[in-house]
């Protein structure tokens, strides 16, 4: 398919949400850090809450969206919501430290505080899948973007007909959120996690991972598993997020498995400064990834995630 | 196609106008060139910032008016790819130049604003909420291009899900004088785009300019109010019926003109856009070469970006006290010819200039209509002219359109 031949409009088979929080879209609000959790190397998980109880009290926000997470003189980002979206009032945001930003986070303390304005874009279609067979697949820290989505789906997993997730790393250290993988399987959700390999010196790959009772010890690609999942089919909704060409290998592996193109959800990262349409720095063919996504479903971005340098 | 030889005789200078409220909305009055100055004054002591063109450095641009005498009257513009220089002409009228590099997007989204104040007080950041009141801005001189571009800038800041809180501010109390172009650089191509040469729609009062005096369209309450105001002054005249033809067939004459420009050796060449099927034409040709051979001559300077009346990309800065205890956050023009604007993770996404004027482009002809429901450009031909090796973007849309593989058709 080419380009041109997709959807005029940003094409979303998502349901229409509140992308933009209502107002002023720069006024943003002070947070709290009550908690930060070291998840692996170089990758904190910061537990936000609102200092104004009216903020507090509307705040909502759906699996798969993000805020941006404001430092008065150093700059903003926009990171996904990684806490569950039944308890809006505890924030939490699973960040890197990779640039002036989120360096800037890594030296904060619990009780510091900075600025939030959000929530902005579309959420993964958890709602909207009930019934069907749920895959999240993960490359590295796009799980932090599907946490929320595996929080809610533990805790309606009655509603799915399975829930599975595929999270693949570049070595046993950056798995994330191994110490919960417990509390998912129990409460129903399959977990399955890959490494690309092993540090040098490795033994075994059980001494290698955070938690070793949940490392199943593959090393390959995160397709690799997809490949044998078997429940993929046409009732099958495939969420997946991670760098660009993973996404790609992940969607096209799900197609040759039944799972329909609009069945494919990816979550695209862009630079951004306004999260509302404005800036035009997300662009990505015709969509801003800000508020026409970050989620897609692969249907309508295939055209353009083909395109190089795009 | 100079000041007009067809002079109006049948003025009747004693026919009043209608009411004490002044000509009504949808009514035209003849505005003598004298009463240019005491327009300005009736705009200024409303408490409007009034902006007018200019000359300065080498060019029209928009500025600060307090003085009718400093419009550019007698002056033209010659403009082609990478060209522009003012002509004296002493039967230019005051609005014969067509456009310079400023449009309204300098005023209404301005390169440069703050967007939020932020101060930590024992150890606790706040925002705090004292964004400065500005004067409502008075624009006299606006094109049809111009009002085109003002639509679109509309959309992108007031049409979407979020309203741009500077923006809206600006824009409500904004008042525009259009004026309908007497002539065309060879750089302008609004004919072919829909957006002029007439300004249509969407202004307050607008002049078509005669030998001696302007024929005065009213187009909103707030233009009738301001032309009371005036009549106080000045004694206004209605224009007759054929008086009000005779205008608007000045424009439809230009716009036949530019629609039959042909290329005269030794000139500029005359622009026009073909704009059929060119949201399809562009997206089908991401891989075009075309992108490539224009990125040996593209020197990714960002000036088109600039000066377009429709780019609207920008960042956020942060600036800080000595104490970092106050902080402004500064949103400023953005260009996607930077390696900046799509930069992740330390690298950008568009590394090479071809990536570059392939987004630049194909948002502004193609990607625009999908957000927008509108084309991001309006003929004005800023960025031909401005561009300092005159890449022409019509040029490069026949180019993509004489060779495309999916478009034998058309």
């Amino acid at each position: 398919m080419s380009p041109a031949e997709c959807s005029p409009s940003p094409a979303n088979s998502l349901p229409a949400v509140a992308t933009v929080p209502a107002g002023d879209p720069w006024r943003s609000h002070t947070v709290r850090i009550e908690g930060i959790v070291e998840e692996i190397p170089g990758v904190q998980t910061y537990d936000l809450r609102f200092l104004d109880q009216e903020v507090a009290g509307r705040y909502r926000f759906l699996p798969g969206q993000f805020n941006m997470l404001h430092l008065p003189g150093i700059g903003e980002a926009a990171i996904s919501i990684s806490s569950d979206p039944a308890n809006p009032q505890q924030l939490a945001h699973t960040v890197r430290a990779v640039g002036n930003v989120t360096d800037a986070l890594a030296r904060l303390h619990p009780g510091d505080t900075l600025m939030l304005r959000g929530p902005f874009g579309r959420p993964w279609p958890v709602a909207e899948s009930t019934g069907r067979d749920l895959v999240l697949v993960a490359g590295g820290l796009g799980l932090a973007s599907q946490r929320a989505a595996i929080r809610e789906l533990a805790r309606r997993r009655a509603e799915y007909a399975s829930v599975t997730v595929v999270h693949g790393a570049k070595e046993p250290s950056g798995l994330l959120y191994t110490h919960e993988y417990r509390e998912w399987k129990a409460a129903g959700v399959v977990v399955r996690t890959i490494v690309d390999g092993l540090p040098q010196g490795t033994a075994t790959t059980e001494n290698a991972a955070g938690d070793a009772a949940m490392w199943d010890g593959r090393v390959g690609l995160v397709t690799d598993l997809v490949n044998e999942l078997t429940m993929l089919s046409d009732r099958t909704t495939l969420l997946c997020c991670g760098p660009d060409p993973m996404m790609t290998a992940v969607a096209h592996a799900a197609l040759r498995h039944d799972v329909p193109a609009e069945q494919v959800f990816v979550s695209l990262e862009r630079n951004m400064a306004c999260a509302v349409r404005h800036c035009g720095l997300c662009q990505f063919g015709p969509v801003f990834v800000c508020q026409d996504g970050p989620v897609f479903s692969f249907a309508a971005i295939e055209p353009y995630l083909s395109i190089p340098h795009l | 196609m100079h000041a007009d030889d067809r002079v109006v005789q049948d003025t009747d200078p004693l026919r009043p106008t209608q009411g004490r409220g002044g000509p009504a909305v949808g009514s035209w009055v003849w505005l003598p060139t004298e009463t240019l100055q005491p327009l300005i004054d009736v705009l200024r002591t409303d408490g409007m910032r009034v902006i007018g063109p200019q000359v300065a450095d080498g060019a029209v641009v928009y500025r600060d008016l307090a003085e009718a005498g400093d419009l550019p009257v007698g002056w033209i513009d010659e403009q082609d790819g990478g060209h522009y220089r003012l002509q004296h002409d002493p039967e230019a009228g005051f609005f014969d130049h067509v456009v310079g590099p400023h449009s309204l997007k300098n005023f209404l989204f301005p390169a440069r604003e703050t967007i939020g104040h932020f101060l930590r007080e024992d150890g606790t950041w706040r925002q705090v909420e004292d964004l400065p009141e500005e004067p409502p801005l008075a624009v006299i001189g606006v094109r049809g291009c111009d009002l085109a571009g003002l639509a679109i800038q509309d959309r992108v800041f007031l049409g979407g899900e979020a309203v741009d809180p500077g923006y809206h501010r600006r824009r409500e109390s904004l008042f525009l004088v259009a004026v309908n172009c007497r002539r065309a650089a060879a750089t302008c191509f609004c004919h072919s785009t829909g957006c002029g040469p007439a300004a249509s729609a969407g202004f307050d009062l607008c002049l078509t300019e005669f030998p001696g005096r302007f024929a005065c369209e009213v187009g909103s309450e707030r233009g009738a109010a301001v032309l009371a105001k005036l009549q106080e002054k000045v004694p206004l005249i209605a224009c007759t019926d054929s008086e009000r033809a005779a205008a608007a067939e000045q424009s439809e004459r230009l716009e036949q003109a530019m629609h039959a420009r042909q290329r005269v050796a030794g000139e500029p060449a005359p622009r026009s856009l073909n704009t059929e099927g060119i949201r399809d034409l562009l997206y089908d040709n991401l891989e075009h070469p075309r992108w490539e051979e224009v990125a040996t001559r593209c020197l990714s300077c960002t000036n088109c970006t600039l000066v377009c009346p429709t780019c609207f990309c920008s960042s956020v800065s942060e600036v800080a006290d000595l104490s970092g205890d106050a902080v402004q956050r500064e949103r400023h023009w953005a260009s996607c010819f930077t390696l900046d604007h799509a930069r992740m993770h330390g690298t950008s996404v568009r590394s090479s200039t071809a990536s570059r004027y392939r987004q630049w482009l194909t948002h502004k002809l193609a990607g625009w209509i999908d957000q927008f429901g509108t084309s991001g450009c309006t003929g004005c031909g800023r960025c031909i002219t401005w561009c300092p090796v005159g890449i022409d973007i019509t040029e490069e849309v026949a180019a993509i359109r004489a060779t495309s593989p999916h478009d034998e058709g058309a």
